[in-house]
């Protein structure tokens, strides 16, 4: 059925166009640009349903927040400014370079779209190094929820030098600290996953750019895959500020 | 094929013409580097922010800030700014669909005890 009606069409259209046929261009869309329109509109809707999907997250957060507002402040207050300041500036900047690399690969510079790829990756596997750090620290402290979650700097902050200018919450209070650090981990590991299978596919993406499969015209590829990338970043734009920031002055 | 001819017509940027073929603009390493930017001082200042005592505004404008450095990062590092009307009146539906769930789902919550606290 498809060659049956799309040849006579796409044989006045080449006739018209004096069109290039190159290797990328699937003979079901009439031109190289309709071809890209199609495949960026069904990145933005993949997108679109990541959106939904960590907005999920974020909506629970933002109703939790509001119920146990004096556990989310205190338990906020236990994670590190500089590191997930640090972190945000690490992602920025490996989402610069990808946007770099889908300039290469559109003027067609093979080396610098290899070199930026690698950078982009880098740049990644040092945020998640640092998450890392930071997972340790909750590890340590007993602030990871489940059996051997532990309230006792909720409720008697004063013992610990971190917490000294705290202020103890009720022990029922406290317990809601492991809703904020449930949260805290469902979102930033779900966000931390996304950037692991985004490593994996740049890993595939720096192998196939080393061989010139993008620099010859064909982007599509390096340019979804950037559209990915920089939704990931957005989502830690915003995981950043409500994990982090916003609980430093709790409303008392 | 009636739109060919239009099709060669490189300065529809909007797109009214010919809907399905957008143009490929291509987005100059200058612009990215001034978006870069503009993100790193987005997030001095927010973590400036974070630290001074603003009462109910300190949340306000750390969403605030975080909302704009999204919006330069979906205009410009994704291309939206350069994207044909269908793709971007696709995205803002869907960000307006995401809104309308998180109204519906908080006025559900909000309004249970409404009156028993």
């Amino acid at each position: 059925m498809d060659s049956a009606l799309a040849t006579p069409h796409e044989h006045a259209a080449h006739e018209e166009h004096e069109h290039v046929v190159l290797p990328q261009h699937r003979h079901h869309f009439e031109t190289e640009e309709q071809q890209r329109e199609a495949g960026s509109f069904g990145m933005w809707l993949f997108l679109l349903t990541e959106i939904m999907f960590f907005g999920g997250m974020f909506f629970a957060y933002l109703l939790y927040r509001n119920w146990y507002y004096p556990a989310f402040a205190a338990a906020s207050n236990q994670l590190s400014v500089p590191l997930g300041a640090f972190n945000t500036v690490v992602l920025i900047t490996s989402g610069f370079c990808m946007a770099l690399g889908v300039w290469a690969s559109e003027v067609r510079k093979k080396g610098l779209l290899v070199l930026m790829l690698i950078l982009t990756t880098f740049f990644g596997l040092v945020f998640l190094g640092v998450k890392t750090v930071e997972y340790h620290e909750k590890y340590e402290k007993h602030h990871i929820p489940g059996d051997r979650f532990s309230i006792s700097m909720f409720t008697n902050p004063a013992a610990y030098p971190e917490t000294k200018d705290e202020k103890p919450l009720a022990p029922d209070m406290a317990q809601k600290t492991q809703i904020f650090f449930f949260l805290y981990f469902a979102m930033t590991g779900m966000h931390a996953l996304h950037m692991i299978i985004g490593i994996g596919l740049l890993a595939w993406l720096i192998k196939r750019a080393n061989r010139g499969d993008f620099t010859e015209g064909y982007v599509a590829p390096i340019e979804n895959f950037g559209l990915y990338w920089h939704f990931v970043d957005i989502v830690w734009l915003f995981l950043f500020p409500l994990l982090y920031l916003i609980n430093r002055h709790p409303l008392h | 094929m009636s739109h060919s001819a239009i099709h060669t017509d490189a300065h529809d940027a909007s797109n009214v013409t010919n809907p399905e073929h957008a143009e490929h603009h291509i987005v100059s390493p200058l612009q990215y580097t001034y978006v870069f930017l503009t993100l790193l001082v987005g997030t001095a200042i927010t973590v400036g922010a974070a630290y001074v005592d603003l009462g109910v505004m300190n949340p306000v404008i750390a969403l605030a800030i975080a909302c704009f450095k999204a919006t330069v990062v979906i205009l410009f590092f994704m291309h939206v700014a350069y994207q044909s009307r269908l793709i971007k009146v696709t995205i803002a539906s869907g960000f307006f669909m995401f809104l309308v769930l998180i109204t519906m789902t908080l006025t559900d919550y909000l309004s249970r005890a409404w009156g028993l606290w």
